[in-house]
């Protein structure tokens, strides 16, 4: 009922192994460590996607919840606490934050629930900037330890010293955001959620409870960017302000959409493209931005659809070109 | 005492800029229904502009600041042609993403042209006044006095000149508006040019005073976002209202409470307002 | 077993309905009549909770059912179509009625993410539901189709499958065919006619006087907010204030 055409799975399948190889040609580690965050990125991004493009409610607050989670076992590791103990902990903390935050706010609709995420973003943001005895004020924490190695019985352990290991560990936790996400977006469960960004009374009018749905998408939202931030720390080893920032959540919403709205691919490719070719541009200096802030206009005037959604159009026009008088209606949208 | 009065004082010189910066919003907001984040970017581009006057040009303070409200117009109207109007039958996340899109740029803008390290117009009227034991700059009077007038002066434009009712008009229904056969396209340019306009006012004011800075539009642009939603969008008293409410609420926070948290305070009230009533104080019902 | 008393609403200034009172017969066929602006669609929306009664109540077999909200309504076997058509029209025709037999599986979070025995029995379920309910309207072939590719008609039939496929006990129908043409909206008739067979009770607002009164088991009449009559077709045609109402015109069949 849900399922692909087979070429769509051959195309994953071949991007899993150009992934799983990517550390064999990866040309510096730079660049390596610039992969590493994007996939980091792209679990926020994902989640982001799901409250804002699938459930269709602006959350302005995603940045936010990723530092709460960066934050959050920041704190806890340097307490001692094991990092596998304290990831999950530090998502939780941010669902359940989440959660406080979801229930007064998805009352309000539009625009003002864009505003009062916003507004709880720029909040958290001040208090981790001076909140110094447990967020180290503007300067952040330092020396967050890496992720503690796994034993494994007979065989040794792994370690995340090197940056390969950091990076399976980053893709090991996409992969399971992805297939996590895909599984409650692609079922019925996660029709409710689109019926909320497309038709929120006729969804009440047929006995899905809209509040208790958005809360819901919220959440889940706001554990995995919890989830996500709490990994970000560990490899970065320090974290501040400004990992938790509205310029935070612009660049999630900017990887959203320019990826493609209401994609799980869009969200990957949105996240793992642009950060790459905003290092590409470096050259330009403070011209980079300039440039990008005016693409952003330009693809969302002509490209609202992004990056996914414009191949998509392509594809079909490709489509309708070959088969001039296919079963009319049959390739609609989408 | 003093104390009290000196925070007072400042509290209706920040409300002020607050008003004018608010006032602007509410307009755009409420006739074109766009998030015009950028707002507090157009009000930072405005003070640089008034700055490359004065000391490009040696022109004096207020013809400076002529020229800036009116460059600041034109890019106003230029701004709805290009990034807004196109986005018109739009999600409006979309027109969101446009107003990151553009304050990005002008942010960069600004850096590139400007640099980084905060520049200070020289203050035209550097004397102090002492009232009531508390001490007066000139200038800061000049915000709360050129305030009022402005405020005024819109006031008059909005009641008493055709160009203002037919922006009210078109602000109450479109449709309407369309199908009396007012050209909702050029008042929606105008409406962008006014608010721009007011922006550059207010920064040309206040620059004197406080340094500019490629970044200082962020937070006041969120700023006047709240005070727009809470004020009931496209409201004008609220605008007001809610600008003045909000200097005194900072500057008495910040003043006896924290000043680190003075921000905090304003995007608190606005959790805890929008909480109780989800479409504003003087919010209309959702239709 | 559906009971609507002394319903009253007032939009600020205007009084939309006054003071409504009126059954609904297990298995009839009840139409709402009423010129344009008469509070008809009101009445539906304070019978499903999509707006608070100013005063007055409404039971479903005794159970008092106003002052929940709509979702709450509707699991209690009240569905409802719109007047303007509403679908989602994003997704896919069989996406609208899984959709709509949601809340009679229980698929949740946890079922979901585990893809637990249950959850793939709900999700079969309801996709056979879906499927059977595609028969009945007639569009089997269309199923993955999106909804702007489906006729006017079509996305009317989808409307009411959305309603019907939960299987509620009474459908409430907001002028399903407004705008059709005479064809199209015989055929809805008879759509109408196969839901009532299948032992669903239906109470229906309609413009269209010739096909209620075919149609409708019972009339009620309502005209500026307040019921000016109620009957069988034949007394409602013969009805003195009714014939006012309409000065005389339409109702002579
Ligand atoms: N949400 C509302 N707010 C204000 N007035 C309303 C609202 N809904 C309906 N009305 C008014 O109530 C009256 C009855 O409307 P309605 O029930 O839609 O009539 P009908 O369906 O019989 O044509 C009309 O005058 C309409 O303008
Ligand atoms: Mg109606």
């Amino acid at each position: 009922m849900f399922t692909k055409p087979f070429h769509y799975n051959l195309l994953y399948l071949l991007l899993l192994v150009a992934a799983l190889l990517l550390p064999f040609y990866v040309p510096d580690a730079y660049i390596f460590q610039i992969v590493i965050m994007s996939f980091l990125f792209a679990i926020a991004t994902s989640s982001m996607n799901l409250i804002i493009g699938f459930a269709g409610q602006a959350s302005l607050a995603h940045g936010a919840f990723f530092g709460i989670g960066a934050y959050g076992v920041a704190i806890m590791t340097k307490a001692g606490l094991s990092f596998w103990l304290a990831l999950p902990l530090a998502a939780l903390i941010s669902a359940g934050i989440g959660a406080v935050i979801g229930i007064p706010s998805l009352r309000t609709r539009g625009h003002y629930f864009a505003i009062v995420t916003l507004c709880f973003g720029v909040i958290l943001w001040i208090v981790a900037g001076n909140w110094i005895q447990l967020t180290g004020g503007h300067n952040g924490i330092f020396g967050i330890p890496l992720p503690s190695s796994i034993p494994i019985p007979f065989l040794g352990e792994i370690d995340f010293y090197s940056q390969t290991a950091q990076y399976y560990l980053a893709l090991t936790f996409l992969l399971l955001t992805l297939f996590v996400l895909h599984r409650l977006i692609y079922s019925m469960f996660g029709l409710t959620f689109m019926a909320m960004r497309n038709n929120e009374p006729l969804a009440d009018a047929v006995g899905i409870d809209p509040f208790t749905t958005k809360l819901m998408a919220f959440v889940i939202a706001n554990f995995i960017a919890g989830m996500a931030g709490g990994i970000y720390a560990s490899i970065i080893g320090a974290v501040s302000p400004s990992a938790a920032s509205h310029l935070m959540t612009f660049n999630f919403l900017i990887y959203v959409i320019l990826g493609g709205i209401a994609t799980l691919s869009g969200s990957v490719i949105g996240a793992f493209a642009i950060p790459i070719i905003m290092e590409l541009l470096q050259f330009l200096g403070d011209y980079r931005m300039l440039i990008f802030g005016a693409l952003l206009v330009v693809v969302i005037i002509y490209f609202p659809q992004g990056f996914v959604g414009g191949l998509r159009q392509l594809n079909q026009k490709v489509v309708a070109w070959r088969q001039p008088k296919q079963t009319e209606g049959a390739n609609v949208s989408r | 005492m003093e104390l009290l009065l000196q925070q007072i004082f400042n509290g209706i010189m920040f409300g002020s800029t607050y008003a004018i910066v608010a006032l602007g919003l509410t307009l755009v907001m409420g006739i074109l229904s766009i998030p015009n984040f950028a707002h507090g970017h157009l009000y930072m581009l405005g003070g640089y502009i008034t700055f490359f006057f004065i000391s490009a040009t040696g022109l004096g303070f207020w013809l400076s600041m002529l020229l800036s409200v009116i460059t600041l117009g034109l890019i106003g109207v230029l701004m709805e042609r290009m990034v807004y109007r196109p986005l018109t039958d739009q999600p409006h996340i979309n027109a969101f993403i446009a107003a990151i899109g553009a304050l990005l740029f002008l942010e960069a803008l600004a850096l590139v042209v400007w640099g980084p390290q905060g520049l200070r117009i020289p203050n035209p009227y550097p004397q102090n006044i002492q009232f009531l034991g508390i001490t007066m700059g000139l200038q800061r009077l000049l915000v709360i006095g050129g305030a009022a007038v402005l405020i005024l002066c819109l006031h008059l434009f909005m009641k008493k000149t055709l160009m203002g009712t037919t922006i009210e008009a078109v602000a109450q229904n479109r449709e309407g508006a369309m199908l009396n056969g007012i050209n909702v396209n050029r008042v929606s340019a105008i409406t962008f040019g006014i608010s721009s306009a007011t922006a550059a006012i207010a920064a040309s004011f206040l620059s004197p005073i406080f340094m500019l800075s490629p970044s200082m539009g962020a937070i006041l642009g969120m700023k006047a976002f709240i005070i727009v939603i809470l004020g009931g969008m496209g409201s004008i008293p609220g605008a007001i209202l809610g600008g003045y409410i909000l200097g005194l609420i900072e500057a008495l926070g910040g003043g006896y409470v924290s000043a680190a948290y003075k921000d905090v305070f304003a995007f608190g009230a606005l959790i805890v307002i929008l909480s109780f009533k989800p479409t504003g104080i003087f919010g209309k019902k959702e239709a | 077993m559906f009971l609507v008393k002394s319903l009253t609403k007032h939009f600020d200034g205007i009084i939309a309905v006054q003071d409504v009172t009126f059954t609904i017969n297990q298995g009839e066929i009840l139409a709402i009549i009423g010129p344009n602006g008469a509070g008809k669609s009101t009445v539906f929306n304070l019978m499903t909770g999509t707006i608070t009664p100013t005063s007055g109540m409404v039971f479903m077999e005794k159970v008092r059912i106003s002052g929940l909200p709509p979702n709450k309504v509707a699991v209690k076997g009240i569905a409802r179509t719109f007047q303007t058509t509403s679908l989602f029209d994003q997704l896919r025709v069989i996406d609208n009625l899984l959709i709509g037999y949601k809340y009679r599986t229980r698929i949740g979070f946890w079922n979901t993410l585990l893809h637990t025995p249950a959850w793939k029995r709900y999700q079969t379920e309801a996709f056979m539901r879906a499927m059977e309910m595609l028969e009945f309207l007639g569009l089997a072939d269309k199923a993955e189709y999106f909804i702007p590719a489906l006729s006017q008609e079509e996305q009317k039939r989808l409307a009411i499958g959305i309603a019907m496929v939960s299987k509620p006990r009474i459908l409430l129908l907001d002028e399903p065919t407004g705008g059709l043409i005479q064809e199209e909206t015989d055929r809805i008739t008879r759509l109408i006619e196969r839901i009532r067979d299948q032992g669903t009770t239906v109470c229906i607002i309609e413009h269209k006087m010739q096909m209620i009164m075919g149609l409708a088991d019972r009339i009620v009449v309502l005209n500026y907010g307040k019921k000016i009559a109620e009957g069988t077709p034949d007394e409602i045609k013969s009805n003195q204030a009714v014939i006012e109402a309409y000065l005389g015109g339409e109702v002579h069949v």
